[in-house]
């Protein structure tokens, strides 16, 4: 029943074009995501209009003020991502969402919520750079999101989702990856997927409908009633203080990177009788290149050709064990990126020499068909 | 023995690393005695500044979070919208607030955000050694005006509490001065008046002091306190610029 009445109010709240599949919905990427995660226990949204995500603060200013939560549209990208660290600072689960350009913008306080160990989840639908760029889709924003993007020695969570139903569980999954870590999430996708419409099948409330997400948090600064007054900050002045910090945060990201991989592989393995199935070619990809690749993967398989896939759905931590494995049993890989090539560096860094790591990439927003991957595919087998 | 003068609650028993003749240590102390005045301590979250006051939370005995420069106000609006039962403040410098934060300041007062801003004034960069302030006064000599601050070139001294008090929104906007008793009375008064202003749930309220730096003016304590009034009161007067409450 509480699923037929959020499915209700979905229809009344979204007036939006239904298809009856099953319990699904049809939506938009990045609408999709503001619904998750409002679910999610998400009362506190600021951002910035940019292009191709814009729909993500419109969903936001209509429903998440329904919730109890706040929405502001902040002066610029800078103040968004701050206003998120003081919703933070308070114990709030917080986001703010932006693309390529404005995400740049955010680096600062990114770095400094990493410092001050505060969970915040930041979407970035990537768009074509550097400089302005244009609005098509992109994943060349990887480096950034993957090695740090601000300055000092921290880690992002990145999680990369290929289709809208991912985009909505991915949305849970940063917010409790948020929390138990104290870390910033990045959920990095193309653009592509924030405009893309699918159909989608929501996760329940967290906690319930009416959850004003105020649970408490140890850490979190809500006045010093009954305790000692308590300090949130990123400064030590002392490099031996500070490298104790920043020891206990590398001792966190260890914890990440051996607790937190996802990925996802396909047509890796012959049986045992039938080794000669095995995957001479494995492509590795992610988001939306992922998904084209994946179709093209398919269609080279039914050709009858040793194809796999691997697509790393965690970004960091990314899964190179699982990679270094793979490549023990492959002739090759080729990796298909939406940009001039930066997981590539990943994934060479996993295989380290074993079998050659091929790349092919499209920049500038293009976004190959299957076909143009296909071509690629059997150039190399 | 009767008790008549003691440390605020609100202040812990610390000894500052504040230089000599620094206003910083007379501020935080009117500003402790304020959330004590109104029993705010225990629902006090403060954001401290990057520059000479960044310490502050050394000094106080309430909940404090560290911002990036400038990005004060953001993040004081993140938490006071995200719980409005809690006592917001900001504590910015004048590079802080007129610089390299201007758009978090003019915007969060636009809003009519419902925390306090105290804003210390003292013309001139002191954590990184003395540089040029938008604040710093025509003639001053600074280590990036080594000929004096020329209008031409670094254009005029801004005034914040005159920029803030021309919005629609702020509720309270004042500017005092902490170089004489007389002066510390009314700062104490204005800290005390734009606190209860948020308490009151009326908005966004904005105290200006004006302090010394005597180490980066190159002037002794006694000398920098004389610059401040004769240099700087001129330029920057005392004034209840805006205050709602007399319109009501």
């Amino acid at each position: 029943m509480g699923k037929v009445l959020d499915l209700v109010r979905c229809f009344d709240r979204m007036r939006l074009v239904m298809i009856a599949v099953g319990e699904k919905v049809l939506m938009r990427g990045c609408e999709a995501m503001a619904e998750a995660a409002i679910r999610a226990g998400c009362r506190f949204y600021a951002g910035y209009p940019i292009t191709p995500q814009s729909e993500l603060a419109e969903y936001m200013a209509r429903e998440l003020p329904k919730y109890g939560g706040v929405f502001i549209q902040s002066e610029s990208e800078i103040a968004a991502i701050n206003m998120v660290l003081g919703a933070s600072v308070t114990g709030t689960r917080a986001m703010t969402s932006s693309s390529s350009p404005g995400i740049s913008l955010k680096q600062e306080g990114i770095s400094y919520l990493a410092g001050c160990e505060l969970p915040a989840v930041i979407a970035n639908f990537g768009r074509g750079g550097p400089g302005l760029g244009n609005i098509a889709p992109s994943d060349a924003d990887y480096f950034q999101a993957t090695k740090g993007g601000g300055h000092g020695d921290y880690r992002n969570i990145v999680l990369a989702p290929y289709s809208v139903q991912e985009t909505v569980e991915l949305t849970h999954l940063a917010f409790d990856l948020a929390d138990r870590y104290r870390n910033p999430v990045l959920i990095l996708c193309s653009g592509l997927i924030a405009q893309m419409m699918e159909p989608v099948e929501f996760m329940p409330f967290k906690g319930g409908e009416g959850h004003s997400q105020k649970e408490e948090k140890p850490w979190a600064l809500t006045g010093a009633r009954g305790r000692p007054s308590m300090v949130i900050k990123s400064l030590y002045l002392q490099d031996v203080e500070l490298e104790g910090h920043d020891l206990k945060l590398q001792e966190k990201y260890r914890e990440i990177r051996e607790k937190e991989v996802r990925v996802e592989a396909q047509h890796l393995e012959g049986g045992r009788a039938t080794p000669e199935e095995r995957a001479k070619l494995v492509v590795v990809a992610f988001g939306t290149a992922a998904r084209v690749a994946a179709s093209a993967v398919e269609e080279a398989r039914e050709g009858g050709l040793p194809v796999g896939l691997i697509r790393p759905i965690t970004l960091f931590p990314f899964p190179r064990d699982f990679i270094r494995k793979a490549a023990e049993g492959t002739d090759r890989f080729l990796v298909l990126e939406l940009s001039g090539g930066q997981m590539v560096e990943d994934v060479e860094l996993a295989v380290r020499g074993r079998v050659p790591v091929e790349f092919y990439g499209r920049m500038g927003g293009v976004v190959p068909s299957p076909e143009e991957y296909l071509a690629e595919i059997r150039k190399r087998l | 023995m009767k008790l008549v003068f003691d440390r605020p609650r609100s202040m812990r028993d610390k000894p500052m690393h504040f230089c000599p003749g620094c206003s910083h240590g007379i501020v935080h102390r009117l500003v402790a005695e304020a959330v004590d005045a109104l029993g705010l301590r225990e629902r006090t979250v403060a954001v401290a500044p990057v520059g000479c006051a960044v310490f502050m939370y050394e000094y106080m005995d309430f909940d404090v979070t560290e911002a990036p420069h400038g990005r004060s106000p953001a993040v004081a609006t993140g938490i006071k919208r995200s719980r409005p039962d809690l006592f917001v403040f900001t504590y910015q410098g004048d590079g802080d607030i007129g610089a390299i934060g201007l758009a978090e300041i003019i915007s969060a007062a636009n809003r009519g955000e419902n925390f306090s801003v105290v804003f210390v004034n003292n013309t001139v960069y002191g954590m990184t050694g003395g540089q040029m302030a938008p604040t710093t006064l025509l003639g001053q000599r600074t280590t990036t005006t080594p000929r004096g601050r020329e209008a031409k070139t670094e254009g005029h001294p801004l005034r914040m509490a005159e920029l803030i008090s021309g919005l629609e929104a702020p509720y309270y906007v004042a500017r005092v001065a902490v170089d004489s008793p007389a002066h510390i009375a009314r700062a104490r008064k204005a800290i005390l008046r734009a606190f209860q202003i948020q308490v009151e749930e009326k908005g966004f309220s904005f105290v200006e002091v004006l302090g010394a730096c005597p180490l980066n003016w190159g002037l002794s304590p006694t000398e920098a306190i004389k610059r401040v009034q004769e240099e700087l009161i001129p330029y920057y007067p005392l004034e209840v610029f805006k205050d709602k409450s007399g319109a009501e």
